[in-house]
């Protein structure tokens, strides 16, 4: 894999990939989402609140509304990958839990992954620590979940 | 805040859906930023590495790009270490936990109207609730 020049023979599923991130990543920095203070206002209820990500949100959702109609209408895309299947509604403690651990930490430093990532390159110390404790954290994530699913069945 | 800020948010949005109905009308992928750097962190999305890493390599090299036509090029994130340490782990093992964070379980899911990513959504923002006002409002910490 490692041989393999990255855009000397890229695949039209590996632009594409590449397409959809930079589309995504300047949308978050467009949309604001890559400011944490805006982040942080946004989840401040008693605050002064900032509906700015209703409209990002708002944004998003409603064309794909419209787009996840479209995908499991025709059952693969367009490359020929099956459509993922609509997951069971299942609601474990690693699922709550690891919620719940998502937004304090999303309300303590006021990023989540998508604007890591967008904003890496222009985040300065701070933000390359956050990247770090977050791939750190991924890590260890699996170990997190057996330890907590042999808490909770048995 | 202003209005204009809300205008820059729906135009970002919508830059948002466009790359997640790209990446699933034609690749087949549920765009989910934790699930694609995940699956290369700890392993489970090895068969679909090359695709993840360019998804990653766009998503971090071209908003750079933007910053000469862009305000905003400061994120204004705490200072503080101990903070964004934190912070980082809970975001890397609860997403992990979770299966998704604000892509994935938000965009996709709750446009999907999947159950699991409207309930994700509606705990992440009580967790990130509970938090900003336990963090700002009573230890003004942040």
């Amino acid at each position: 894999m490692a041989a393999k020049p990255f855009f000397g023979h890229a695949e039209p599923r590996e632009i594409i990939a590449f397409v959809a991130g930079g589309l995504f990543g300047s949308g978050l920095l467009v949309s604001g989402m890559i400011d944490t203070k805006k982040v942080q206002g946004w989840l401040d209820f008693f605050g002064a609140w900032d509906p700015t990500l209703a409209f990002v949100l708002g944004g998003a959702v409603v064309p794909m509304f419209f787009v996840w109609r479209l995908a499991e209408a025709r059952k693969v895309s367009l490359l020929g990958t099956p459509i993922p299947p609509r997951p069971a509604p299942k609601f474990d403690p690693a699922f709550i839990i690891g919620s719940l651990m998502f937004g304090a930490g999303w309300g303590l430093a006021g990023l989540c992954p998508g604007p890591a990532l967008a904003s890496f390159a222009i985040g300065g110390w701070g933000g390359a620590l956050f990247f770090l404790a977050m791939v750190s954290g991924m890590v260890v994530a699996p170990t997190v979940a057996g330890w907590l699913s042999s808490r909770t069945t048995s | 805040m202003m209005p204009v800020d809300w205008i820059w948010g729906l135009v970002g949005g919508l830059m948002i859906g466009g790359a997640a109905a790209l990446y699933l009308l034609v690749n087949g992928r549920i765009m989910g930023a934790s699930g694609i750097l995940g699956g290369l962190v700890d392993g489970t999305g090895r068969s679909s590495m090359v695709e993840r890493l360019a998804f990653l390599f766009g998503a971090m090299a071209v908003p750079p790009l933007l910053v000469p036509f862009y305000t905003l090029v400061d994120t204004r994130i705490t200072s503080n270490p101990a903070i964004i340490i934190a912070a980082g782990l809970l975001v890397g093992i609860g997403t992990r936990l979770a299966n998704g964070c604000t892509s994935g379980h938000g965009v996709c899911g709750i446009s999907r109207l999947a159950p699991r990513g409207l309930g994700s959504t509606a705990l992440y923002l009580l967790g990130g609730a509970v938090t900003v006002y336990i963090f700002r409002h009573i230890l003004g910490a942040i």
